[in-house]
């Protein structure tokens, strides 16, 4: 197969935000959404043939599927073994990643036909999301440790444009900074263990790189070990910091506070961006560099798995109390991602002891059906009512059939009820979690069933509850009345629902273990009906509870909130993290950094150079008297120097 | 080929100014002659290719010799290597820009494209030059037009500012002049006369002592035009009272011949002392690069959120230079390019938004993407670059500074690089504060009836963004040229080990 075929794959994106980017506002202002989802359409069909060849004609070598480099150009050299080579690399998981990828957009492109349709900047906005796609995929195909760090670079620079994409809303605008200021920062940490790594493996390419770190003896591997700083070794710095770099792109805790502020982006870009991809770019990096974490720094490993779990937690817990149901499944996809997150982190390489690592994969699988489906059809409910806040909302199964039910799908699929797929990788996970770390299998239990709980509360509270008509709902204050939709959106919003629905059903009937594992051999699954029943029945639970809170209107869901009493607030205030970086930019950094910085340059150093000026020119102005051009003054000078030293020998000679 | 060229041309062009009228046949005139010296530097990149293509390795390129003054061994010897080639290509782009944004310059408009005009004989000779004492004419050459640049077209207290820059520049010329005579009454050719030449000096030794004596000049004098910390607060003040094509000239090439200066004249030739002194160096830079940029989050004019992000920027150059690894000074040299580019760039938006609107504090502006997209996107393009944004040349640039920085084993200058690499994020910060109220964000209803930019605005924005996404997504060809003459640089400096 033609290798120049597989650049095809990021590269058509590529030329659209070129092409739209440049020409669209003047050539294709209605066209440029054809344009782009046709692009992505190619690039989607190329991205489902290559992985078919690899996973089914030649990836696999004596039964491990081996990573393959398809291209590589050498694009900048640092030093003769230090380069950034532009590459595309072949394996697992990047094949399942541009799958993932080009499909989900290609859904989001769709949807967007329907949901951007009159919006003035439309051109625009199909430019930004091929700049994302070729970004994302260029990240998932990276063959170069330094390559992966340029994708990452824009994929948060689309995605800064794309929550800035309504640029004159200031909220927007104070969301889309927030959000690529809070990545840069865990991006410094990522940029230093590079620099780390690359130093002292002397390679910045993934397969020399984990070979040279994973093999027991090499010379790399001794150097990094045996080297530390404040008592730490090197490696262990590295990929903490590679890891800090993953936990700010994937939100994790205490990173995380970027992710519900970046929903005050257009809808589908929500669903694209800060569900099913960009955010899973940790986790991936996190697999990508597995083996290196598994083998040579399981120390690390652990951390990463308390992140995971606590971040799990907290943000399901959080995710029970926000109102505007976009946070909501912002923050259910921050749980979501801890569960990925926390499943790498009990894994093992190779093996049996690998289960964690081919949960986790699985998991982002099936999740980026799931929720992109939420949000789309969130996207569809906003479409219509004209507001996120779920108290505007209620009743809406009758006026909205296709995207109640296609809702109802995703929210069992992410609750785990089997046999939807949800159901399938969570299970992979909590067994992993459960054979890893008893007190990690506890929380992912928790989290189960909070989960269920908060997203049929999101179900009950859009399509129930109230016994409101659409007429009523549309009533709602804050739009005008000739925006008022008649249907709940054009075809092109639906079939990607009923698309994604389709797959959230049947994603998990994937046989993943046999594609997917720590060390690309197949691994056998089981799946042991006993171990389902405590996270099926807590799921269970928590969708009764939601069902008796919620699917009527009522005062319980209140009561309820007062007898948690400040617990409850504090959640509601999502523990108030923001407050905290609010405290410590504004008031930390800003007064006692910035400020200082530019008062010493303002006074002090700038200061000297005007003394100086200025002295030179008081000196200057007192000697200038001296030269003033009168003979006689000359006259009295000459003289009185004569008396004066006169007067001088005659004192010494006395 | 004929080096000279490069000098003659915009020197008749500058002439021919003089005799035009109007301005319109002055500024036809003055872009005439900018276009042809962008021509005359890329022909010149071609024939450098063609030469090493056909395995000319000797240092310098198209050299020619002739004697100037020879009772004092002055001579004009001119020749190119990679790295002259560079910053000669970042002249023309940026001379050009630099007209085309001054289309509309009415105000003695004879006078001012002169004046610029005569600006890039001056960086031209100095980038060419082999002889210190004609690279030390140049640079006179480059300095003294900027007085009456800034002093007659500028704005706000030109008059301070113009006498600041002058002083401060002139001061750090006659610093280098004093480490240029030390180099000079210390060489000792076969002859026995003192020689001036830079790549004769190169070959012999000189002794220790004498280098640690006038290192510190040759390089702080040199250090004063590229924002050495604490020499750099004329460059706001400067920056900001400057018309927009002289601020473009003053940060995109003025501040290139100090990094040049550093590392081909006190660092090649002084190698033993830019040991010495490296830590002093790695200390300023690094001062420069985080002050700097926190120092820029304050600002509220975004001429100074400019000038103080240079400043910021520059420590880059000097950081990369003080590393003393290969891969580090090529950084730096990258860096220098990269920089000039970028931040003529940058200046040029502000100029176009400052024409339109009237202002430039942050605070007044506000959602100018709506009414203006073009200027506005060049706007936030010159940021992304300065944030090193991948795909733009600020990225490919301070990479190569940190890659190459932290080849250097000592665990303070890592401590220095990690410093450095925080930066960007302060960086973010200050950029997108700016961008996010200028251009983004509601709008005034006062700007209601802006024009977004005219042709010349779109084409001098255009050719700046070209070279930078060419740096940007191509970055070999650049590293390719430059790799040659640093390499050079480096034998010399990392044989003394």
């Amino acid at each position: 197969m033609n290798n120049f075929i597989i650049a095809l794959i990021p590269l058509l994106p590529l030329a659209t935000f070129i092409l739209l980017g440049l020409f669209g506002r003047k050539y294709f202002k209605t066209s440029s959404g054809i344009i782009g989802t046709a692009s992505l359409l190619a690039s989607t069909a190329i991205s489902i043939y290559t992985a078919y060849k690899y996973f089914f004609v030649y990836g696999k070598v004596n039964g491990v599927y081996q990573p393959i480099t398809a291209l590589k150009y050498t694009w900048h050299e640092f030093s003769p073994n230090l380069s950034i080579d532009m590459g595309i690399l072949l394996d697992p998981i990047s094949m399942m990643m541009i799958v993932l990828v080009t499909f989900i957009s290609l859904m989001v492109h769709i949807f967007s036909l329907g949901y951007m349709k009159g919006e003035d900047r439309f051109a625009t906005y199909f430019a930004f999301l091929s700049l994302f796609s070729f970004s994302m995929l260029g990240l998932v195909l990276s063959t170069n440790i330094f390559q992966i760090y340029i994708f990452w670079e824009l994929v948060g620079a689309s995605s800064f444009l794309l929550i800035g994409f309504y640029f004159y809303k200031p909220s927007a605008v104070a969301a889309s900074k927030k959000a690529f200021i809070v990545t840069r920062f865990a991006d410094l940490g990522f940029l230093i263990g590079i620099l780390i790594l690359g130093f002292q493996a002397q390679t910045l390419d993934f397969g020399v790189l984990i070979q040279r770190l994973t093999t027991a003896g090499s010379p790399q591997l001794i150097g990094i070990t045996t080297t530390s700083f404040l008592g730490i070794s090197l490696l262990t710095w590295a990929l903490s910091l590679v890891f800090i770099g993953g936990a700010g792109k994937s939100a994790m805790f205490p990173l995380h506070i970027w992710l519900p502020d970046a929903m005050e982006g257009p809808t589908p870009v929500s669903a694209l961006i800060h569900a099913a991809t960009m955010v899973v770019a940790g986790v991936y990096l996190a697999a990508r560099l597995f083996p290196v974490y598994a083998i040579s720094a399981p120390g690390v490993l652990e951390g990463i798995m308390y992140i995971g779990a606590i971040t799990a937690v907290i943000a399901a817990i959080i995710a029970c109390t926000q109102t505007d149901i976009k946070r909501v499944l912002a923050y259910s996809t921050m749980s979501q991602i801890g569960y990925m997150m926390f499943a790498l982190g009990v894994s093992k390489y190779g093996g049996e002891d690998g289960l964690g690592y081919m949960g986790s994969m699985f998991h982002l699988f099936t999740h980026a059906f799931f929720k992109s489906l939420l949000f789309l059809g969130a996207g569809a409910v906003i479409h219509m009512i004209h507001s996120n806040e779920m108290k505007d909302m209620g009743g809406l199964r009758k006026t909205m059939p296709i995207t109640h039910i296609t809702f109802l799908i995703a929210c069992l699929a992410i609750a785990g009820i089997p046999p939807f797929a949800g159901f399938f990788s969570k299970e992979e996970i909590l067994l992993a979690a459960f054979h890893g770390n008893k007190f990690i299998y506890g929380l992912a239990l928790l989290t189960a069933g909070l989960t269920a709980f908060y997203m049929f509360r999101l179900y009950f509270s859009i399509f129930w509850s109230k016994q409101a008509t659409a007429e009523d709902n549309l009533n709602v204050e804050g739009f005008a009345s000739e925006h008022k939709p008649h249907s709940e959106g054009t075809w092109s919003m639906k079939i990607p629902l009923i698309i994604l629905a389709v797959c959230s059903l049947f994603a998990g009937l994937v046989p993943f273990a046999n594609y997917i594992t720590s060390d690309g051999a197949s691994l056998a699954t089981h799946m042991d009906l006993t171990f389902s029943i405590a996270p099926v029945v807590l799921a269970l639970a928590g969708i009764l509870l939601a069902a008796y809170l919620y699917k009527n209107e009522s005062d319980k869901s209140t009561r309820v909130a007062a007898l948690m009493g400040s617990f409850y607030k504090a959640a509601y205030r999502k523990f108030y993290v923001d407050e905290v970086y609010l405290f410590i930019t504004k008031k930390v950094i800003f007064n006692l950094i910035g400020r200082p910085a530019a008062w010493i340059d303002k006074n002090i150093v700038d200061g000297s150079v005007n003394l100086l000026a200025t002295t030179t020119g008081q000196i200057s102005a007192r000697i200038k008297g001296i030269q003033s051009g009168q003979v006689q003054s000359y006259a009295i000078y000459f003289f009185g120097g004569i008396i004066g030293m006169a007067a001088l020998f005659i004192y010494l000679w006395m | 080929m004929f080096l000279s060229s490069l000098i003659i041309l915009p020197l008749i062009t500058a002439l021919t100014i003089l005799l035009c009228k109007g301005l319109k046949q002055v500024r036809n005139v003055a872009l005439a002659g900018a276009a042809a010296q962008m021509i005359l530097a890329f022909s010149f990149l071609i024939q450098y290719w063609k030469e090493r293509a056909a395995g000319n390795t000797s240092q310098m390129l198209f050299e020619y010799d002739h004697t100037w003054f020879a009772p004092l061994n002055i001579h004009y010897h001119v020749g190119i290597d990679g790295i002259s080639l560079a910053m000669i290509l970042l002249t023309a782009f940026v001379v050009i820009a630099a007209v085309l944004v001054s289309w509309t310059m009415e105000k003695l408009s004879k006078e001012f494209f002169f004046l610029l005009l005569f600006l890039s004989v001056g960086a031209y000779g100095f980038f060419i030059s082999l002889d210190l004492f004609t690279l030390f004419f140049f640079l006179e050459v480059a300095v003294i037009p900027k007085f009456l640049l800034i002093g007659i077209w500028g704005s706000g207290k030109k008059e301070y500012s113009a006498m600041k820059l002058a002083l401060m520049l002139m001061g750090g010329s006659a610093l280098v002049f004093v480490g240029l005579a030390g180099l000079y009454f210390n060489t000792n050719t076969a002859t026995g006369a003192y020689t001036f030449d830079l790549l004769q000096i190169a070959q012999m030794h000189i002794p220790v002592d004498v280098q640690k004596l006038f290192f510190p000049f040759a390089f702080v004098g040199f250090g004063i035009f590229t924002a050495l910390f604490p020499f750099h607060t004329w460059v706001p003040d400067g920056h900001s009272s400057a018309p927009t094509a002289a601020s473009m000239f003053l940060a995109g090439i003025s501040m290139k011949l100090g990094g040049y200066g550093c590392l081909r004249v006190a660092t090649f030739l002084m190698p033993d002392a830019a040991h010495a002194y490296a830590p002093i160096i790695i200390a300023l830079a690094t001062i420069a690069i985080i002050y700097g940029a926190f120092a820029t989050m304050m600002q509220t004019d975004l001429k100074y959120i400019n000038a103080y992000s240079s400043v910021s920027h520059c420590g880059f150059v000097l950081l990369g230079i003080g590393m003393l690894t290969r891969t580090s000074i090529n950084g730096a040299v990258l860096q220098m390019v990269s920089h000039g580019l970028m931040t003529a760039l940058f200046f040029a938006a502000i100029g176009m938004i400052y024409s339109r609107t009237h202002t430039r504090l942050v605070a007044q502006l506000g959602g100018l993407l709506k009414v203006t997209p073009f200027i506005s996107t060049v706007f936030v393009i010159a940021g992304l670059c300065s944030l090193g944004l991948p795909g733009l040349s600020g990225f490919v640039a301070e990479m190569t500074v940190f890659m190459g920085s932290w080849q250097n084993p000592n665990k303070l200058y890592r401590l220095a690089t990690i410093l450095a690499c925080a930066s960007i994020v302060v960086t973010a910060v200050y950029i997108l504060r700016a961008a996010g109220k200028t251009v983004m964000g509601p709008m005034s209803s006062a700007y209601d009836k802006l024009t977004d930019a005219t042709w010349n605005e779109k084409l001098a924005a255009g050719l700046l963004i070209i070279a930078i996404i060419a740096i940007g997504v191509a970055p070999f060809w650049l590293n390719d040229l430059i790799k040659p003459g640093t390499q050079i640089i480096m034998d010399k400096v990392l044989s003394l080990k």
